[in-house]
């Protein structure tokens, strides 16, 4: 194009751009982000099987030693979040922390710290569930597909 | 009266010059590279208020406070207060200037608020209808976090493409007369949308409206890129700014005197930034904090300043649409300069 | 016993692992990640095959999400074999109750306790 033209065509500017702009893009650090992510989750998840084999080692039976597992990690990761530490955690481990059942509580906490300025009722108690509430959602629907599905197989065969 | 140049492009038939800035910003910002050249750098960014979106509102007071003081008029002299932000219904600019007894226009551009702003007042002094007016840009961090993206305590990674929203306000002074630097012309841009849906990557959804904005700006006043000392545009980040480059460099403009807010307002290779800064407060506080002084002190003489915006909803991301972006810009030179077309 | 947290360490990482390379190749974020990770804990267990890793991993397979899936799964089951139709709407929420509720209540208390800070 001539100097001290305008553009043209729409079409030709649109592919010229998306040419370049696919040059230019930012790329994550995978390599790191994958390790942070490998170490930080296989910690968390370590943790909980040390806690895990402490309960059990006070005699409780292990399915209930696993609920308390679930709850220890629950109260942790909550209170983390609460104290400002989970986010920057979250910041270098990305997946390893969200994945863990740590990062479920942190999505719930971190909603509702973040709405209680927009009341207890519609503001925390609400918001609480934006992140958490499709996974309960999900959750429950697909159990309970699965669940009619086992049920209907008992009675068939 | 102001003229139309030709096209989009329109310039000032008398002088109107910006008298006066003020840069209000957060701790993070100032800790940044630009961090000596503003006028308040904020502690803590709640500012004892209950609420982030209150802090906001305040900072925005508190910037044009300072500009009526360091500019010395007062309530009666200036006749309107044109601004914007980021939150929905611009909330925090309403809020601000609702303790003012002086006539307010709210206007919304996303990030190209400010020299919208700077647009329209300039056309109000020139009609002769106004004497002095206020503009004003701001963003907050936390608020456009909470709005836009997740919750502040949420523990994720932001993808590279990401910018840091700027927490400040800028105030600047608009006024006929004066002794520079002057709003010399200006070009409105229109919506440009190349199909960019990423709501994360909103430096490179950009880049093609400053791109074309700029390219319209030169075609119509018969310049180059090189005829400016400086080529600033806003909030388009490391990655965004590439991608204007090397775009306007195939239609014929190359050059590298051109720099963006977003990336001058962060060192990335210290502050936890990704690509760079964006947000209404951003080039608003660059320019009145950093730009306008190198301007005041003849290092820089002819500026053409193309703020750009992203004009998305968190709505119209989430029904998957595409960003329909903005980009107007301003000529603020320190001798009044005409063209030949 | 060190085999045991060795496996629970490496089938824990692993499936951050994958959830970080998604996140990185695609656009998806934490919500949606955790939601297929429900999902697919739910759609592997319900083939079986998730049994095979919560028996080598132990916690590694039980505290990331797809644990949370397996959890409703098992409950589902038991429920289903106890009382029939009615088991299929108990199951999966009675054995992740222990899970919602203490996220709830917790959640609760420390978001009294919290203050949203901007990151820096």
């Amino acid at each position: 194009m001539a100097k001290n033209e305008r553009i043209k065509s729409e079409e030709v500017f649109r592919e010229d751009y998306e040419r370049i702009s696919k040059k230019n893009k930012a790329k994550p650090e995978y390599f790191k982000n994958a390790v942070m992510a490998f170490l930080v989750g296989g910690t968390i998840c370590t943790l909980g099987q040390l806690i895990k084999n402490i309960i059990i080692g006070w005699g409780t039976p292990e399915q209930d030693a696993a609920l308390i597992t679930t709850i220890v990690l629950v109260f942790l990761g909550s209170s983390l979040t609460a104290f400002g530490i989970y986010d920057m955690i979250g910041r270098h481990a990305g997946a390893g922390s969200i994945v863990p059942i740590t990062g479920f509580a942190n999505s719930i906490v971190s909603c509702a710290v973040d709405f209680k300025t927009e009341g207890p009722v519609f503001g925390l108690g609400a918001k609480m569930f934006t992140i958490a509430g499709p996974v309960i959602v999900y959750a429950t629907v697909s159990s309970w597909i699965f669940g009619l599905i086992y049920y209907l197989w008992g009675v068939i065969f | 009266m102001a003229k139309r140049l030709k096209g989009r492009t329109y310039i000032l038939e008398g002088d109107v010059s910006i008298e006066q800035t003020a840069s209000v910003v957060g701790p993070f910002e100032g800790e940044g590279p630009l961090g000596k050249y503003f006028d308040v750098v904020n502690e803590d960014d709640l500012m004892d208020e209950k609420s982030y979106e209150s802090a906001e509102s305040g900072m925005l007071k508190n910037s044009i406070e300072l500009l009526m003081k360091k500019a010395s008029v007062n309530e009666e002299e200036t006749d309107v207060i044109i601004g914007g932000d980021l939150l929905n219904q611009i909330t925090a600019t309403t809020f601000a200037v609702r303790d003012f007894a002086i006539p307010y226009w709210g206007i919304y551009n996303a990030c190209a608020t400010y020299t919208l702003g700077l647009q329209i007042a300039s056309l109000g002094i020139d009609s002769g209808a106004f004497k002095k007016a206020i503009v004003t840009a701001s963003s907050h961090f936390s608020t456009s976090e909470r709005q836009y993206r997740s919750p502040l305590e949420l523990g994720t990674q932001n993808p590279a493409t990401s910018q840091r929203t700027v927490t400040g306000a800028g105030s600047c002074l608009v006024a006929s007369g004066g002794g520079g630097p002057y709003i010399n012309d200006f070009t409105i841009g229109s919506v440009t949308d190349l199909g960019q849906c990423d709501p994360y990557n909103m430096g490179s959804a950009m880049a093609p409206a400053a791109v074309k904005t700029l390219i319209e700006h030169f075609a119509n006043t018969k310049t180059d890129l090189k005829d400016y000392d400086l080529v600033l545009t806003g909030d388009l980040a490391n990655e965004g700014l590439n991608i204007a480059k090397e775009l306007l460099e195939e239609y014929g403009y190359p050059g590298e005197n051109i720099t963006d807010c977003g990336k001058l307002i962060y060192d990335d290779s210290v502050q936890y930034v990704n690509n760079g800064g964006s947000g209404a407060g951003c080039c608003a506080n660059v320019f009145n904090g950093f730009i306008y002084k190198l301007m005041k002190e003849k290092r820089i003489n002819t500026l053409l300043f193309v703020a750009t915006g992203a004009l998305l909803s968190t709505t119209s991301s989430q029904q998957s649409n595409s960003i329909p972006c903005i980009a107007h810009a301003v000529t603020i030179t320190n001798e009044r300069r005409k063209y030949n077309v | 016993m060190f085999e045991e947290y060795l496996w629970a360490f490496v089938i824990g990482g692993a499936l951050c692992l994958i959830a970080q390379i998604i996140m990185d190749l695609t656009k998806l974020v934490s919500g949606e990640i955790l939601v297929i990770y429900v999902v697919a804990g739910v759609v592997l267990s319900a083939l079986g095959i998730y049994e095979y890793l919560v028996d080598l991993g132990g916690c590694g397979a039980t505290v990331p999400l797809t644990g949370f899936g397996y959890t409703l799964v098992k409950g589902t089951m038991t429920a289903v074999d106890e009382r029939g139709l009615i088991g299929v709407f108990t199951g999966g929420l009675t054995a992740a109750a222990g899970g919602i509720g203490s996220a709830v209540v917790f959640g609760y208390i420390f978001s009294l306790i919290g203050r949203a800070k901007t990151k820096y």
